[in-house]
């Protein structure tokens, strides 16, 4: 094809619409075409200069507390709202980067529960007293649960491993009652969610792999009449591991 | 707060060039997602169904009526997108720091449906599709309609050059 041709569609090129075989063939032009790509750099720079000029508007912070007050007063609703647009911004990054958008697929039922698990996550380790029980041995935590939830679970040997379990509390999600345990991994903390499998939570998917929900990972599965819900701003490797351990614990 | 705020006052402000019409954008798109959070369509691109919410806000505000009925959009869902090729050579076209506000002045003097796409595009570094979304209109206009803003943007770019 004739330069001119090309030139028509570099805008196209840069914005990344071009479909993967024009991709390639224009590609291959630009390596041996100094014209197109000095038209290239010449686009690419007027684009940045635009990107910069484009974000001029800040919105003051008067304003933004104002907006804030708002939704504040239908919290739930933002933080649901909050985290819809969080992973409808994962869900762009994940779809511009060419990989399958896992996240346009998932319901809104399970973003919702995965905010409300956020929420304690993030609410419990910010509080002054996280858990109610503090110890690191499994056995005095795992009685402490008698009688303050309708189950009981067993917890694993971490002798070997780079985790260490903090303590516990009492979690409500939706009415129903569950146990919420700390871990900790290299300064970073973890909560591991356990839940009968015939609550609210029920409608979280298995997801074997530690998978991100915003900043944080998350594995989900079934196990024993069940559910169990790892979460943390760790390594999905770390989140992994404290699931396959607890997951071995859960077999016991 | 929501990820977008930032960006969506952004936008609103570019829309309604002016920073109290812009807050009242913003506000009124908030009140109005957060009403209608239940009908939004799980599986459908969230982000675009919030700025679907505050450019139909805009565009029915007295601004945003003013704005389109004096700007009569050219008929861009014919005409092949060659057509509006840019056939002059950009390398004229060199912005820096300094004259970053001639191209300020540029994207503001844009008709507002040029202006919109072009940030959707650039700024917001939106996909067709999801532009498409957000405007209501299929991919093949959000396409001319993006060529043309960009042909419109670096004439004016041109002839501000020559003038400073
Ligand atoms: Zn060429």
């Amino acid at each position: 094809m004739a330069c001119e041709q090309w030139r028509s569609q570099l805008d196209t090129y840069l914005d990344g619409e071009l479909s993967a075989e024009s991709m390639r063939t224009l590609d291959a032009h630009l390596r041996t075409c100094p014209d197109c790509t000095a038209d290239v750099l010449s686009r690419v720079q007027l684009r940045r200069s635009v990107k910069a000029a484009g974000t001029r508007f800040r919105p003051s912070s008067e304003f933004r507390s104002k907006v804030q007050k708002q939704i504040g007063t239908k919290r739930r609703w933002s933080w649901n709202l909050g985290w819809t647009l969080a992973t409808a911004t994962l869900a762009i990054l994940l779809l511009a980067s060419g990989i399958n958008n896992y996240f346009a697929k998932q319901g809104l039922r399970e973003q919702q529960l995965y905010s409300e698990l956020a929420d304690l996550h993030v609410a419990t380790l910010g509080s002054a007293n996280p858990v109610d029980v503090l110890s690191s041995d499994r056995h005095t935590v795992k009685p402490w649960f008698q009688g303050k939830i309708p189950f009981t679970f067993n917890l694993p040997e971490l002798q070997n491993s780079e985790f260490t379990l903090l303590g516990g509390r009492v979690a409500y999600l939706e009415q129903s009652s569950g146990a919420h345990l700390i871990y900790q991994v290299r300064k970073h903390e973890i909560s591991v969610f356990i839940f009968p499998d015939t609550t609210a939570i029920a409608s979280l998917g298995d997801s074997s792999k530690a998978r991100q929900q915003q900043t944080f990972n998350v594995a989900s599965w079934a196990q024993g009449g069940l559910r169990y819900v790892v979460f943390g701003d760790t390594s999905a490797d770390d989140i992994q591991k404290l699931s396959s351990l607890l997951k071995s614990a859960g077999h016991a | 707060m929501c990820v977008f705020f930032d960006q969506l006052y952004n936008f609103a402000h570019w829309l309604a060039q002016n920073r109290d019409e812009a807050e009242d954008l913003v506000q009124e798109t908030y009140a109005k997602a957060l009403r209608g959070f239940s009908s939004y369509q799980q599986g459908t691109n969230f982000r675009a169904w919030m700025y679907r919410i505050l450019r139909n806000t805009f565009l029915t505000s007295r601004t945003g009526l003013k704005a389109t009925q004096t700007v009569p959009l050219e008929n861009d869902e014919d005409g092949p997108i060659l057509a509006v090729a840019d056939t002059q050579t950009p390398e004229a076209i060199l912005i820096d720091r300094s004259n970053q506000a001639l191209l300020e002045s540029a994207i503001d003097e844009l008709p507002v449906h040029y202006r919109e796409v072009l940030l959707l595009c650039e700024v917001e570094e939106m996909s067709y599709q999801e532009i498409a979304e957000t405007i209501a209109v299929p991919i093949g206009t959000v396409m001319s309609r993006l060529s043309r803003a960009r042909v419109a943007l670096r004439a004016s770019v041109r002839q501000k050059l020559q003038r400073t």
